[in-house]
């Protein structure tokens, strides 16, 4: 068969010859049942008989892995797509560098691998649950059509796992594909693996943020693994990524969206002082400061995703070949990191200061700034919103030492700019810098649903550009369908 | 041909968000970035399309029509894109059909008849155009090459359907392709270009074919027509375009479309009634179809016309040398369906497309006229309104 195009004659779509591999599509078929029933229980609350505008992969290629129709979520074409496998491909890090990528799983390295796909695996489906109350209170139907989007991809992208562990490990890998339909986020008997993944996602800007923040970290881990010399795991993730960066694109222009607003109400009742907070609020838009606050929550939550800065594990993820770095295959150096330090950002007696470490326990941490500079980019494009607005506020994203709970940093306070407080000043000071229980409350009052087509809540401005090149009042979502 | 005209492939900055989705696609890397943006180099970029629809935001789908192309610096320092630089044809302010100048007189002549300035319907697919140019054309290959017209009939009219293998040539219902002869003319220059209709959906010939098919009658003494007429299955042909930007299809399936046409004017409104059956089949507008020919045996498509249901396509086949039987031209028909008309003409989802030789122009627009008169409706008012709003179009020659 073509590997570029997608087979629909079993139950699960999929580019990877299933037809011919009967005991992976037997434990897949089993499997499937119970992933509907999670949908059904833990998808997107209320909306799973609704019509809405998704895209979904034909095939890998690009010009298949985007056709857009009406589908009711339940009914989505979850498969397994892998992108197409690359000839001669090698491994291109670590210890194992030169030779041929591994098509089966090395010995040696089963257990590590298999806890690395089960992580990943296992923020998919989390995102979903976090996200599930969200689409009764979507600021519109574009909004709510990009939300489902993300949903059913995240569910896709438990499936690409899934599938990995049920081909590749056995019994071990179809108890631990079970498993990720039994965690659940927020759980206290069995919650998600990640602190991020039991946080709520209560309103549309956490939303907004999560999927700024948060899947930025998928994305970083997604790119790291794509390099990994176990060749079905780097296909798996090439496909995956392509559509992570829809997930992007909503955080970025979900976030980019309300601060333009924000700077047009603020300007047309002439209104210059950004910290007048009250009057701001009185328009029914989100104040800056209270936008601040909630990257700085989020920028931080995700940065405990990367784990500790100094990290053996990392270091033997790299030297097997299993994860490299970020763009890996672009970077100069030896591709071995034995020789070379990389500087870490550490607490060295009551001090924050860059110390060399070497550079393959680092990864973890450059792996880490990676992230903040494409964070840092971003956060530079909303503060382009605001100047041409003609607003006078600069976002910024926090010190890496703020508000952490893993890692250096994780017994200290500091402030977003990086100082050292004692426990006394952060309890005073700590509303400043976080959401309060108050601006919660007022954000959730903001969250009032507009399901009329092309209509945008008072906080948000429309989109720029329609999905699909859709014109403005395109009904994305048909609810009562 | 204006040799220093390009249409440059860039990235809008200001709807990017550098998910690097792209640069990872392009086969051939004309994509890279810089710590400000992305962008398309455009001495790399072969107009492939494949990183078209992998982006998330649309940022990747922006041309300009420029004489000298923006550099990688220039672009890496935008905040956002620069306006189009105005040509010097007045008309096409905004609505480029093609880049080149032979094919902009073609078409230029050929839309006349809108008698203004021709736009796009407000719901067409945007088009692509001049992907290939006579020094860089597309090559196609000869699938097929069909008689349409009975045997006997004097006229021989042919389907023939070119096949573009792995090359991108993305076309949409209602655009033309060029078709270069080979050969030089009696004063010792290359033959010009000639312009054809596709009387293809955009999906191909069947669905997700890379081809397009063409109606071709031969003339006598005509260079372009002979030789395409005579080409044999697996010859390779030079293709340009596509071209055309206005004359399309509407896609809203809510949309009438009134489709009338004589000889080879049928092309692309076989195109557009494929594309309903197959994209919308249950769209609640209308299709009706004025066809005109000599005799039924002459006229192109009409064993496959037969075939196609009432449900779809309302066809009023007209023919104006059947021996024992009135002359009818689709103007008369047009009348005898005067109450029809006349209700579609009040309707703002309707669109007329003429195409076919000029000589039917005015004959269907008195028709017109003659039925609005009737109906107390102004049909200059509303052929002017319905220009303005990509309503009325007309392709002649």
């Amino acid at each position: 068969m073509n590997l570029l195009n997608v087979d629909y004659t079993t139950k699960i779509p999929n580019n990877v010859n299933l037809t011919s591999d009967r005991q992976v599509l037997k434990a897949l078929e089993g499997w499937h049942p119970g992933y509907l029933d999670w949908w059904n229980d833990m998808g997107p609350e209320g909306f799973q008989e609704s019509l809405v505008y998704l895209r979904t992969a034909v095939s890998v290629d690009p010009k298949g892995w985007a056709k857009f129709d009406y589908v009711r979520m339940p009914e989505y074409r979850w498969g397994v797509l892998l992108a197409p496998q690359e000839e001669g491909r090698q491994v291109n890090f670590g210890e194992h560098k030169g030779q041929p990528a591994w098509q089966e799983v090395p010995g040696e390295y089963r257990a590590m691998l298999r806890r690395l796909i089960v992580i990943q695996g296992d923020t998919e489906p989390a995102s979903v649950e976090q996200q599930r109350h969200l689409g009764k209170t979507a600021p519109s139907l574009y909004d709510m059509r990009n939300l489902f989007q993300v949903n059913v991809e995240e569910g896709r992208h438990l499936w690409a796992m899934v599938y990995l562990l049920q081909k590749y490990f056995g019994r071990d890998g179809r108890e631990e594909a079970d498993d990720l339909l039994r965690r659940r986020s927020g759980d206290a008997d069995a919650p998600r693996m990640l602190g991020a993944f039991n946080e709520a996602t209560p309103d549309w800007l956490s939303f907004f943020m999560f999927t700024f923040f948060t899947d930025r970290d998928g994305k970083m881990q997604l790119e790291s693994l794509a390099q990994s010399g176990f060749d079905p795991l780097s296909r798996t993730c090439r496909f995956m990524l392509t559509e992570e960066a829809h997930h992007m694109f909503v955080g970025e222009t979900g976030v980019g969206r309300t601060i333009q607003r924000t700077c047009e109400a603020m300007k047309a009742a002439g209104i210059e002082d950004a910290g007048e907070i009250d009057k701001i609020r009185a328009l029914g838009v989100i104040d800056l400061p209270t936008i601040q606050k909630k990257m700085n929550l989020h920028f931080s939550l995700s940065l405990d995703l990367f784990g500790s800065e100094v990290s053996t594990n990392a270091a033997n993820f790299y030297n097997s070949g299993m994860k490299g770095r970020f763009q890996e295959t672009k970077i100069d150096d030896d591709h071995h990191l034995t020789e070379t330090t990389y500087p870490v950002l550490k607490l060295v007696d009551g001090q924050i200061k860059l110390v060399d470490e070497p550079a393959l326990t680092a990864l973890n941490m450059r792996l880490r700034d990676d992230y903040v500079a494409d964070c840092a980019k971003g956060v530079e494009r909303w503060n382009k919103i605001i100047d041409r607005t003609g607003v006078k506020f600069r976002l910024e994203l926090p010190a890496t030492t703020f508000h952490r709970q893993i890692g250096e940093f994780r017994d200290v306070n500091t402030t977003p700019k990086g100082v050292l407080v004692d426990d006394a000043t952060w309890a005073k000071t700590r509303d400043q810098y976080l959401p309060s229980r108050a601006d919660g409350d007022f954000i959730e009052s903001m969250m009032r649903p507009e399901v009329e087509p092309g209509k945008v809540a008072s906080w948000i401005a429309p989109p720029k550009v329609g999905i699909d090149n859709k014109p403005g009042d395109f009904e994305y979502v048909k609810i009562a369908a | 041909m204006n040799a220093t005209v390009l249409k440059q492939h860039l990235i809008d900055p200001e709807i990017c968000i550098r998910c690097n989705t792209c640069e990872e696609t392009c086969p051939i890397d004309a994509v890279t970035h810089d710590d400000n943006n992305y962008v398309v180099d455009a001495s790399i970029c072969n107009y492939c399309m494949d990183c078209i629809s992998p982006c998330p935001t649309g940022a990747i789908d922006n041309w300009r029509v420029v004489a000298r192309a923006y550099s990688l610096e220039e672009q890496f320092s935008w905040e956002e894109l620069p306006p189009q630089q105005h040509a010097a044809t007045p008309e096409a302010s905004d609505v480029v059909e093609t880049l080149e100048d032979d094919v902009a007189a073609i078409l230029a002549e050929a839309h006349k008849g809108v008698g203004g300035k021709a736009i796009a319907p407000a719901s067409a697919t945007k088009p692509t155009i001049n992907l290939y140019n006579r020094g860089k054309p597309a090559i196609a290959t000869v699938r097929g090459n069909y008689r349409i017209t009975a045997a006997e009939a004097e006229t021989d009219t042919r389907h023939i359907i070119l096949d573009f293998r792995d090359q991108s040539f993305p076309v949409i219902e209602g655009q033309s392709i060029g078709i270069v002869p080979p050969g030089i003319d009696a004063s010792g220059k290359p033959h010009v270009v000639r312009l054809y209709s596709i009387a293809s959906p955009r999906d191909g010939e069947k669905p997700n074919a890379n081809n397009v098919a063409l109606t071709v009658k031969r003339e006598p003494n005509g260079i372009c027509s002979n030789y395409l007429c005579d080409l044999a299955k697996g010859a390779e042909v030079q293709v340009t375009g596509p071209f055309g930007a206005t004359f399309l299809m509407p896609n809203d399936p809510a949309a009438n479309v009134i489709m009338i046409c004589t000889g080879t004017g049928s092309a692309p409104f076989r195109a557009f009634t494929e594309r309903r059956r197959r994209a919308m089949p249950q769209a609640p507008g209308k299709l009706l179809l004025f066809f005109g020919a000599r005799r039924p045996e002459e006229l192109p498509y009409f064993g496959p016309l037969q075939k196609v249901p009432p449900r779809l396509l309302t066809q009023h086949l007209c023919y104006s040398r059947v021996a024992g039987a009135p002359k009818t031209y689709v103007q008369d028909r047009i009348r005898v369906e005067s109450d029809m008309v006349g209700n579609l003409l009040r309707e703002p989802a309707t669109h007329v497309y003429i195409c076919g030789l000029k000589g039917m122009e005015s004959g269907v627009d008195e028709a017109f006229a003659d039925i609005c008169r009737h109906a107390a409706i102004d049909w200059n008012a509303v052929k002017g309104e319905m220009r303005a709003s990509g309503r009325y179009h007309v392709e002649t020659y």
